[in-house]
């Protein structure tokens, strides 16, 4: 198991909930409880699920810019939840973040050169006219032209923002990339341009992705392993194929099934859940799943199901697959 | 650019000339005359009408308030009523202590408000937080002629440790004490009306700074400046504080009018010999042609102040650009 780049352990976040005259702690969010994974290195872990499954809490623990509650993540080699800031600072040159909102996630106030630049200066890599030249060069591979360092985020299309985040990304050489939904903001066309870049990119600097997002068509298309999460849990884990066409967990049948076809004669019959999704401040007891699984016995009910292989590199959290 | 600035000037025009049509009506609608205190009070009524005559209340309004603004935009804003002194001469005499008083403010405002809207946005329902934001609670519901009264009973009566009125002790000046002497005089005599301004406009800075942060750390690109491995300090400072500038830069536009307002409450009950206490004493003495000149003084400061917080703006905010 030691081969994986990064390792999750039992990654658990909550948050509080206060209320009362005194903001007492009064309840907890468990935004993610108990989700363990591994990524290899050069691969492409998606991660999908709906919202508020806590993929984002997930992506956002795993480079500790939320604490984690408990559990491990093991980057090579390191529990990474254990290093001082310091330590951490250094250690942020191998991990990156690529962030969904391409609007929000660059500073309005700064060049994309510095943008980009700044990490260069933080760690001591590059500055002055070294700095200005390796910007222009991430800008080129990123697709746009080196004059564009000049220039200010709100130049920029959303297509061409969220080009500079991964430029930005990438600038450190790292060697894991979360990518928090990295397309959902953008149209349609500019979607597919984004996923080649990002395929390109791993091609050329050996990276690795988490890539959270939750179309399922567009992780089907750049995974190479696939986890889906429900209610903080991680119910299905499998490489790409598998998952697609023999889906184990009832969730991802489900899931599976709203996928649209692009074909109006085509019928197919969709599974339609019923209810919503349990608030994560009073989860089912059991299976999280449990309240709207067509299959649930009493067994679901009662006892949570851990994430068991049922044939290799195929891990499902169900009691009846 | 240019262009933006010469039309915001020349909307300038007009809107100050309207703003000096209502005011000089509600000065003359509102009851009294001057006429009461220049004459004697057993004046005859034609010795009243004479001194009307002789001053030109007589006529009109519109031709009067046509006289004032042909003087007005030849540079002239009359002479008062009550002692015949040139308008401009006078109001320039307490104009500097004004300025003098109101600059201390801003700087206290800000030097104070400015860390202590950081602090609790960054420790957000810490102690610190609920404190400042009880403090806050109390400099707004609290009258600052409340507080002035307040601090001159105890520093100023009971404990004796500072002067209670004035800018400086009389007589007393560089060339007669020196200039530490002097200065400690000057200083000792500032710190009251200061402090009781400041306390009551500072916490609603500090207020404004803090809601201005807390939206602003919550955003994508100070999480994207923590992920570059970014120091805290420069995350903080560099990538949030610097934007969550941009609202307090309006904010200032705004306050220093406002300030300006505020002085007649302070400068009375502190006897400072600024623009407000001349006011307050033009207004009850019906001085109109000095009523006139500090009400468009204040409001040509308004518009000014708005106009360059806008113009701040750009400097600011490289997405604003005005054409």
């Amino acid at each position: 198991m030691s081969d994986y780049l990064l390792e999750v352990k039992d990654l658990k976040k909550y948050f509080p909930v206060r209320g009362g005259v005194f903001s007492k702690v009064t309840n907890w969010v468990k935004a993610v409880d108990g989700v363990s994974f591994g990524i290899y290195p050069g691969e492409t872990l998606g991660l999908v699920g709906e919202s508020g499954c806590g993929k984002t809490t997930t992506g956002r623990c795993i480079l500790r810019l939320l604490e984690p509650t408990s559990g491990e993540v093991v980057f090579g080699g390191q529990n990474i939840l254990e290093l001082d800031r310091r330590q951490m600072r250094k250690i942020r040159k191998e991990m990156q973040i690529i962030f969904q909102d391409p609007y929000g996630s660059l500073n309005a106030r700064m060049t994309v050169g510095d943008i980009i630049g700044e990490a260069f200066t933080v760690h001591g890599l590059a500055k002055g006219k070294e700095r200005a030249e390796k910007v222009q060069e991430l800008l080129k591979v990123v697709g746009l032209d080196p004059y564009h360092s000049r220039r200010y985020p709100h130049e920029f299309s959303g297509g061409q923002r969220q080009r500079i985040g991964i430029a930005r990304a990438l600038a450190l050489r790292p060697k894991l990339i979360v990518c928090d939904e990295p397309v959902s903001a953008l149209d349609v066309s500019i979607q597919s341009q984004i996923l080649n870049l990002l395929e390109d990119l791993q091609e050329e600097f050996g990276l690795t992705y988490l890539f959270i997002a939750h179309n399922l068509s567009v992780v089907q298309h750049i995974s190479d392993r696939v986890g889906v999460m429900y209610l903080g849990h991680l119910v299905e884990l499998a490489p790409k194929d598998r998952l697609y066409s023999s889906p184990k967990h009832p969730y991802t049948v489900a899931l599976l099934s709203a996928i649209p076809v692009p074909d109006p004669d085509m019928r197919k019959k969709r599974i339609l859940l019923e209810g919503d999704v349990p608030s994560p401040l009073n989860p089912p007891s059991g299976c999280p799943f449990h309240t709207r699984c067509p299959k649930a016995g009493a067994e679901c009910r009662e006892s949570r199901p851990e994430l068991r292989e049922l044939s290799p590199g195929h891990f499902v959290a169900c009691h009846l697959a | 650019m240019r262009s933006y600035i010469i039309r915001r000037i020349l909307q300038m025009i007009p809107l100050l000339i309207g703003i000096s049509i209502v005011n000089f009506t509600i000065m003359h609608l509102a009851p009294g005359d001057p006429v009461d205190l220049l004459v004697e009070r057993n004046a005859t009524a034609e010795e009243r009408a004479r001194i009307k005559e002789l001053y030109g209340l007589n006529d009109p309004l519109p031709v009067q308030y046509f006289r004032w603004l042909g003087h007005v935009l030849k540079g002239d804003f009359g002479k008062s009523f009550v002692d015949g002194q040139s308008v401009s001469k006078t109001i320039l005499e307490r104009l500097p202590y004004t300025l003098y008083l109101n600059f201390l403010i801003m700087v206290v405002i800000y030097l104070i408000a400015v860390p202590v809207g950081i602090i609790s946005a960054l420790k957000q329902y810490s102690k610190f937080d609920h404190i400042m934001t009880t403090l806050a609670f109390l400099g707004q519901a609290i009258p600052s002629f409340w507080i002035g009264l307040i601090l001159i009973y105890f520093f100023g009566l009971k404990l004796d440790w500072l002067p209670i009125s004035g800018v400086g002790t009389i007589g007393l000046s560089v060339k007669t004490a020196g200039f530490w002497a002097t200065f400690a005089d000057r200083a000792a005599h500032v710190v009251m009306p200061v402090a009781v301004v400041a306390f009551g406009s500072l916490t609603g800075v500090a207020r404004y700074m803090r809601s201005s942060m807390l939206e602003v750390i919550r955003q994508d690109y100070v999480r994207t400046a923590r992920a570059k491995g970014l120091p805290e300090k420069v995350v903080i400072v560099k990538h949030a504080l610097r934007n969550a500038l941009l609202p307090i830069v309006t904010l200032l536009g705004s306050e220093l009018p406002l300030l300006f307002g505020g002085m007649v409450v302070i400068e009375s009950i502190f006897s400072w010999p600024g623009i407000g206490l001349l006011s307050i004493r033009a207004i009850l003495q019906r001085d109109y042609q000095i009523v006139m000149a500090i009400n468009m003084m204040g409001a040509v400061l308004m518009v000014l102040g708005n106009f360059l917080a806008d113009l701040l703006y750009v400097v600011v905010d490289p997405r604003i650009k005005y054409s």
